[in-house]
């Protein structure tokens, strides 16, 4: 098993195509960079929903914790995308060269062969996280150095900002990577079911790309009846689920509770429902690989 | 003889369309079996069903005594193959190629015995080019070493001709014989073409629609003592009259193209020249064995021939 995995990820790092995320994920992560440090101004653009109704001192905000906090906002969103490319490729891309009737006919099982894809593309999504990480905290940790992190919150009607101390952080955010990780694996384990159908890579990559945005935006309707019976359901409710670790418990003088979180029930229910997914996901992909008569 | 491989009453049905009947057919150690058939016949279907590609409907396949279905992957420990183009990770060299294949055949491997391969198929000097800089030649032979990396007993090539220049056909032949009398190998290659297999099968296998038409030696299913001559003259309808007069009175038929004689090959000359001296004049002569000419009334779909028995 270890050698075959070995192969496998011997095979991605030859396919430039692994690199368009590592790529993509610098350059946004270093304009952002670049941008905040040429103008901390830009901040209040990025406050507007909430910012403007307290008064920020952007030399204390603007710090490495923030700058993290706020990249991960804007990256894990379009993450998943990044992450098909590689894992929808993983049955199909083999299938369209022709290597895969080649794979199938060596002396390793069908389930053996997906489930080393598999952890291959678990593989890859955890380096796009430690790449991202390494960025976008330690790298903005070295630029911005590092103080309390505040936290802007758009509570139902209110407005809130969460004070985090320096000393709170660094957990919340392995924490909140981990997280990602397994939100993650959710699209890579759909792109790899959705490419044991196919038999060229754009297929899968583009249709996992629509269900998430499509699960996205049904995610984020405020429609009651949606809200109570199809969101519970969508792997896309609980991708931002992350954030769950920097909403820190207040206590009744609004005091900041050190080392808590406000809603520990949820992020575990979220991680369990996320893993139920990966689960059915991958479930499915082996019986129907195991099935599947290789006629290309 | 050992029997390497005996497949009994094997079937695949996709939803309506029944793409192999009840085939049954026996490869022997050492054999370069033909498999033959037209287009669509069932060929690629069944080598798939061999390789675990293409899970059969029904049917046995037993592997050096043993049915695979007890040992899933005895069969393909032992097996290399080729189906219809040579695959291999074109973004990869030839070297991690034939490494990457050993590995997932289970084999440890080392450099030198890698180099040894490409040496054999006339690519050490390639090693490390990428493969998609080779010539379709380069990719054959690229396959047939992966094919072999893991030296199995049984080799399957389906259509291992197909795209290849004539060189490269040659050059295909003679690889597969060598795999065959100086590797001691067993053999199963498909074609569409029965003169290619004549040159390089000892057994062989006619299949249509998905049935088995005939199995046997080549010699014997090829036996030039049953040949048809195809005859045709500026006038068929006198040359026919005069051949009626002829020791090949009985053989001879005549049809809106042409005159055929079932005779021996080796009366051909004397068939000319029996012709060319009662004053006919013959514009082509071809002799054809009648396996090859019912191969081709499949092929051509040309009905005017009698079905083939042997």
């Amino acid at each position: 098993m270890w050698s075959l995995l070995q192969i496998e990820l011997y095979k991605i790092s030859k396919r430039p195509r692994t690199y368009i995320s590592f790529i993509a994920i610098a350059g946004i992560v270093l304009i952002i960079q670049a941008a905040f440090k040429a103008d901390p101004g830009y901040l209040n653009i990025l406050l507007q929903n909430v910012g403007d109704t307290f008064e920020v001192d952007k030399g204390k905000v603007i710090n490495g914790y923030f700058m993290c906090y706020m990249i991960l906002n804007t990256l894990l969103i379009q993450v998943p995308i990044l992450v098909a490319l590689v894992a929808g490729d993983a049955i199909s891309g083999e299938a369209n060269m022709g290597t895969l009737r080649l794979l199938l006919t060596k002396p390793i099982s069908r389930t053996k062969i997906i489930g080393v894809k598999f952890l291959a593309s678990v593989i890859y999504t955890v380096a796009l996280l430690v790449f991202m990480a390494l960025l976008a905290l330690f790298l903005s940790m070295a630029i911005f150095g590092t103080n309390d992190l505040l936290v802007f919150r758009a509570k139902d009607t209110e407005s809130q900002i969460l004070q985090i101390t320096q000393d709170d952080v660094m957990w919340r955010y392995i924490a909140a990577f981990a997280y990602a990780a397994v939100a993650l694996t959710v699209i890579a384990a759909l792109a790899l079911f959705l490419s044991v159908f196919a038999e060229n890579s754009i297929g899968p990559i583009v249709a996992t790309v629509c269900i998430v945005i499509v699960c996205t935006i049904i995610s984020n309707l405020n429609i009651p009846i949606i809200d109570r019976n199809v969101k519970p359901w969508l792997f896309t409710s609980y991708l931002v689920g992350w954030k769950g670790f920097f909403y820190i418990a207040i206590d009744e003088d609004n005091v900041p509770i050190k080392g808590s979180m406000e809603n520990w029930p949820a992020i575990r229910n979220s991680l369990l429902i996320l893993l139920a997914h990966i689960g059915v996901l991958f479930g499915g992909s082996i019986w129907f690989f195991k099935r599947k008569d290789i006629l290309t | 003889m050992n029997v390497i491989l005996q497949v009994n009453e094997l079937s695949k049905k996709f939803n309506d369309f029944q793409a192999v009947k009840n085939l049954s057919f026996t490869v022997n150690e050492g054999d370069v079996y033909g498999f033959l058939g037209q287009n669509g016949a069932g060929k690629s279907t069944t080598l798939r069903m061999l390789l675990k590609l293409i899970k059969p409907s029904s049917g046995e396949i037993i592997f050096s005594g043993k049915n695979i279905k007890e040992d899933d992957n005895a069969m393909l420990k032992q097996t290399g193959a080729i189906i219809e183009r040579p695959d291999m990770y074109k973004y990869l060299s030839a070297y991690d190629n034939l490494y990457i294949f050993a590995k997932m055949s289970g084999i440890k491997t080392t450099r030198k015995v890698i180099m040894d391969q490409l040496e054999m198929v006339g690519l050490a000097d390639r090693a490390q080019s990428k493969a998609k800089t080779y010539s379709q030649g380069m990719k054959q032979r690229l396959g047939i070493a992966i094919a072999l990396v893991h030296s199995p007993k049984l080799i399957i090539l389906d259509e291992p001709t197909n795209g290849l220049d004539p060189q490269g056909i040659a050059d295909m032949r003679n690889l597969i014989l060598r795999l065959c009398r100086e590797m001691g190998k067993t053999v199963i290659v498909s074609s569409h073409l029965l003169s290619e297999i004549e040159l390089i099968a000892n057994r062989m296998i006619i299949i249509h629609k998905g049935e088995k038409v005939v199995e046997g030696d080549v010699a014997t299913l090829l036996d030039p003592a049953d040949t048809v001559v195809e005859i045709n003259t500026t006038d068929n309808e006198g040359a026919f009259l005069k051949l009626q007069q002829t020791r090949w009175n009985e053989q001879t038929t005549k049809t809106k193209k042409n005159i055929r004689i079932r005779t021996n090959k080796n009366d051909v000359s004397q068939i000319i020249s029996t012709l060319t001296s009662v004053g006919v004049n013959l514009l082509a002569v071809q002799p054809r064995h009648s396996l090859e000419d019912y191969f081709l009334s499949l092929t051509n779909n040309d009905t005017h021939v009698e079905p083939f028995t042997n």
